[in-house]
């Protein structure tokens, strides 16, 4: 249905359990009767109430996302309330996400406590790579759907709460299904959408799906031990980014060298003395 | 984008809002996009169609008002108009752009028969 990634609603499920709420039932498609566009700034002809007599107009005004945006807000402030610094990852399939949350968790060692949702259509394989680590990690499949939202995400720190395995003064690291277009729309109550971008990808990734580049606060390009093979231009792509994010900052590195690993650290290290900071007051 | 998650999001508002106001049948609804809103309109005026089915909503119309992309130029010290994001200031060429407006997604009213159905 999703005309960039063929994704539909689908049943969203959290470590093999199905979710707690439903969504409405979907019919088949079929093409749809006249559909009308309208400038902005027309006249609603149907504020003369046409059809029948009986016809009223119902202001409505609500934010399609309203109901996600709520959910995020609630998220946002439980999170802050424990101290937890959470990032929502997203990127392309392949660029390297679960690599680099692996290796951040080995690097991070015992700073803090640190957990992971993973989000994918299928398979709890990523969880899996996550726990090897000794982190805990939820798994959520998505099924058709193509992006995480807050009720998944309200859902997946419920049950790390209910095993008590929910930090307070720490990591919370949301993995995205892989997708650099449907989950630039949906807040999940996170501190900032990080967003991956690998030198194997091309440099105009920035320019070709400027909404995900735009809410992200912070772009790394991964795999840079491989640069010596490619004629990825970095300073391109790094440009390209901050014409639709001005000022964007970036951190370059690579999970196979190390390089780069340090300075991500680092950032991390002071979003966690950030938040843990901020309500002790 | 995910145009089907967000049009089952707009048939259940304007469902709920239909209920509430003990309508029949809502007959129409107005969308307001911007041009910068991270969805395909088209598409979700299609699966605003399709999600309808069997619901208060089923083949109402679905107008799609498409408002304009404005951005804050910090080199200008203007607003602007933004055709798409990643596009240059249309003033100065430059890329210090602040969206303002153009990237609501809102369920702007419905019309409907009032009345059970009888
Ligand atoms: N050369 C190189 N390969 C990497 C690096 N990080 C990840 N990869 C490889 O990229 C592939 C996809 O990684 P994965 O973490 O599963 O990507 P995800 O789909 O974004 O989660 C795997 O084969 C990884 O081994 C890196 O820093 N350098
Ligand atoms: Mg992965
Ligand atoms: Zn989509
Ligand atoms: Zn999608
Ligand atoms: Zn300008």
């Amino acid at each position: 249905m999703c005309v960039t990634c063929g994704c539909g609603g689908g049943e969203a499920h959290i470590d093999g359990h199905g979710m707690r709420y439903a969504r409405p039932r979907r019919a088949v498609a079929t093409p749809p009767a006249a559909a009308s566009f309208r400038p902005a700034h027309g006249t609603l002809d149907a504020r003369h109430a046409p059809g029948t007599s009986e016809a009223q107009i119902l202001r409505i005004e609500q934010d399609i996302l309203s109901d996600n945006d709520t959910q995020a807000n609630a998220n946002r402030s439980r999170f802050l309330a424990r101290g937890l610094f959470v990032l929502n990852f997203v990127s392309s399939p392949g660029s390297g996400k679960t690599t680099l949350l692996v290796d951040t968790i080995r690097r991070w060692g015992t700073r803090s406590p640190v957990a992971v949702v993973e989000g994918d259509q299928q398979t709890a394989f990523d969880a899996e790579r996550i726990r090897a680590t000794g982190a805990a990690a939820v798994q959520i499949n998505t099924g058709k759907g193509c992006h995480l939202d807050a009720h998944m995400v309200a859902q997946a720190a419920d049950q790390l709460a209910e095993q008590a395995q929910l930090p307070s003064d720490g990591l919370l690291l949301i993995e995205n299904v892989g997708n650099l277009v449907c989950p630039a729309a949906f807040d999940l109550g996170e501190a900032h959408k990080v967003v991956i971008l690998s030198v194997t990808e091309g440099e105009d990734k920035p320019l070709k799906y400027p909404d995900m580049f735009r809410a992200a606060d912070l772009l790394l390009i991964s795999k840079i031990d491989l640069l010596p093979h490619l004629d990825f231009d970095v300073d391109l792509a790094v440009r390209y980014a901050r014409q639709v994010r001005p000022d964007l900052p970036v951190i370059q590195l690579s999970t196979r060298s190390g390089e780069g690993c340090e300075a991500w650290l680092d950032w991390l290290a002071a979003g966690v003395a950030a938040v843990t900071k901020a309500p002790a007051a | 984008m995910h145009e089907l998650s967000l049009a089952e999001r707009v048939i259940g508002i304007v469902e709920g809002a239909a209920r509430k106001a003990g309508a029949r049948r809502v007959t129409r609804i107005a969308l307001a996009i911007g041009a910068l809103a991270h969805v395909e309109a088209e598409t979700l005026q299609y699966c605003c169609e399709v999600v309808s089915r069997g619901t208060l909503a089923e083949g109402a119309r679905i107008e799609v008002e498409r408002t304009p992309g404005r951005a804050w130029c910090e080199t200008c010290l203007a607003e602007v108009d933004l055709e798409q994001v990643g596009m240059p200031c249309t003033t100065c060429g430059g890329f210090r752009l602040k969206v303002t407006d153009g990237d609501q997604m809102r369920v702007v009213d419905v019309v409907i028969e009032p009345g059970a159905p009888a």
